[in-house]
């Protein structure tokens, strides 16, 4: 099934009553070529693009809830390619020129709307700092674009230009940064997928690897058990356990990060908003909700919910920013769980196990890192060689301390990133 | 969330700095080699479920706890001084 302007029209006029499921819920065979464990944004774009970019196509994407219902469906929807470190640099930037064409490449609308970030400075130090990091990102092909005071008042009037604390000294500007629809992101790799013969296996979780003589031979899961040639453990917040089943102990804490969206209003925001001086980040949806999140609880959690001194520390930030959004009511809040890496940076890497590869670390950025990470780890798992975007997001950097990509510069430890 | 801090009582999260596991009291001997201190600095068994993790009385007494915990309900189950753990580990 295929979207088309006229196919809409053509829906619209007969009761939509012509539209097949998406894509197929599978039920598991006994044996494939390649499991992906875990059927999210990042496991379904990797057998997506083992499908398209290698022909590899007997793939099982295992999924222990349902597909998509995981941090893809829990995000802040942010699109952008705003780092500094080799490493990091060049693989969101080929992201963002994935995201660029990835509805035409999925026929599928994700909503890509390149609507500008800006990253605030409210200091001559910040603005040295990020002056810095724009310069990295044009180094590396993208765009950013230094805002003064003035040029930021002419995109974001609504600031509080004059806090007293935190006056706004200028910002940086991606413009073609934004932000995309982030269940259709995995509805449409979903399709793409299935659309090529990857069965995608909902309600099947995985309870055991197997392993002989350190090569992986497949799954055991609540459905049966499943040979495979090759296994890939892309399960995000809950990568710790996962490789535990592979008698693996990762660099990964998972921590809980909120996220909020109130009520419906009119158009106000219109771009991606990021404050300089604490963690509060902005934007509106299609919807009207204005979407927005802050920092890390800062505390190990699986609890996909927060707690309060969070909430209040967002809400502080935000009416400090923009004390306008303060007569908007919250209309919900929740909880991601994020698999911290040390250094803040992810893992794209073999494991000791033959024929097992990892994905993880993902951090609080993973949205916009689905289409590269998607297909670096199909270039990694169908070729066994790391694909040259991704080339350092290596598992034994920590043990080696070569190559750590620590953005913040906060040192390569947990809990500070 | 909330939690007991054996020196002064019930107190809000918002006085405590959270500093990751409690392994890192287990801290290897120098000549450990290269593994050991890996493990040690990066690795983590990040349980889902009961853990063992060090918080900062920062605005309190200034204590380092223990503190066991679910991560999956935020419920804290128990909370010991650090020095009083490190102390009987020690004496054992």
């Amino acid at each position: 099934m295929r979207f088309s302007g006229l196919r809409v029209l053509k829906e619209g006029l007969t009761g939509n009553k012509g539209w097949a499921p998406h894509w197929r819920d599978a039920s598991p065979k006994d044996a494939y070529d390649v499991v992906i464990i875990g059927g999210g944004g990042h496991g379904l774009a990797t057998a997506y693009y083992l499908a398209k970019n290698h022909g590899i196509t007997n793939i099982a994407v295992l999924e222990k809830g349902y597909l998509g219902g995981g941090n893809i469906g829990r995000n802040t929807t942010i699109v952008r390619a705003n780092y500094m470190l080799p490493g990091n640099a060049e693989f969101y930037s080929h992201s963002l020129k994935l995201w660029e064409g990835l509805e035409e490449e999925l026929n599928y609308n994700v909503m890509m709307s390149q609507r500008g970030q800006i990253v605030l400075f409210h200091s001559d130090g910040q603005r040295d700092a990020l002056a810095r990091k724009g310069n990295a990102m044009r180094n590396q092909g993208d765009d950013a674009e230094m805002l003064d005071r003035e040029g930021v008042r002419k995109h974001l009037p609504y600031l509080d230009f004059d806090n007293a604390r935190f006056p706004v000294y200028g910002g940086i500007l991606q413009r073609r940064a934004g932000t995309a629809r982030h269940d259709a992101v995995a509805w449409g790799f979903a399709r793409g997928a299935s659309d090529r013969g990857v069965d995608l296996v909902q309600n099947c979780e995985v309870t055991g690897i197997d392993i002989e003589n350190g090569v992986a031979t497949g799954v055991q899961t609540t459905r049966g058990a499943i040979r495979a040639k090759k296994v890939a453990m892309i399960v995000a917040g809950r990568s710790s356990q996962v490789a535990a089943m592979a008698g693996m102990r990762l660099p990964i804490e998972s921590h809980v990060l909120q996220a909020f969206v109130s009520e419906g209003l009119k158009p106000v925001i219109n771009h991606v908003v990021s404050f300089g001086m604490e963690h509060f980040y902005i934007s509106q949806s299609d919807k009207g909700g204005l979407v927005f999140g802050g920092h890390l609880d800062m505390y190990a959690s699986y609890a996909a919910r927060g707690n309060l001194p969070g909430v209040e520390h967002v809400m502080e930030a935000g009416m400090a920013l923009m004390p306008m959004i303060g007569k908007a009511k919250m209309l919900r809040s929740w909880g991601g769980i994020m698999d911290m890496s040390p250094d803040g940076s992810p893992i794209i890497d073999k494991t000791p196990t033959q024929g097992l590869y990892l994905n993880c670390g993902w951090n609080y950025g993973g949205f916009k890192a689905v289409p590269a990470s998607g297909w670096a780890t199909a270039h990694l798992v169908a070729t066994d060689t790391p694909h040259d975007t991704a080339a350092r997001f290596r598992l034994d950097r920590f043990r080696t301390g070569q190559g750590l990509m620590d953005e913040e510069a906060t040192g390569a430890q947990h809990n500070l990133h | 969330m909330r939690i007991t801090c054996p020196n002064c009582g019930d107190r809000d999260r918002r006085e405590f700095y959270y500093t990751g596991a409690a392994t890192f009291l287990d801290r290897p001997a120098p000549d450990a080699g290269g593994a050991a201190w890996d493990d040690y600095l990066h690795n983590r068994d990040n349980p889902a479920g009961v853990t063992r993790d060090l918080w900062y009385h920062e605005t309190g007494c200034a204590a380092w706890l223990v503190v066991t915990r679910n991560t999956l309900t935020h419920e804290v189950l128990k909370t010991e001084l650090a020095a009083d753990v490190k102390g009987q580990r020690n004496a054992g």
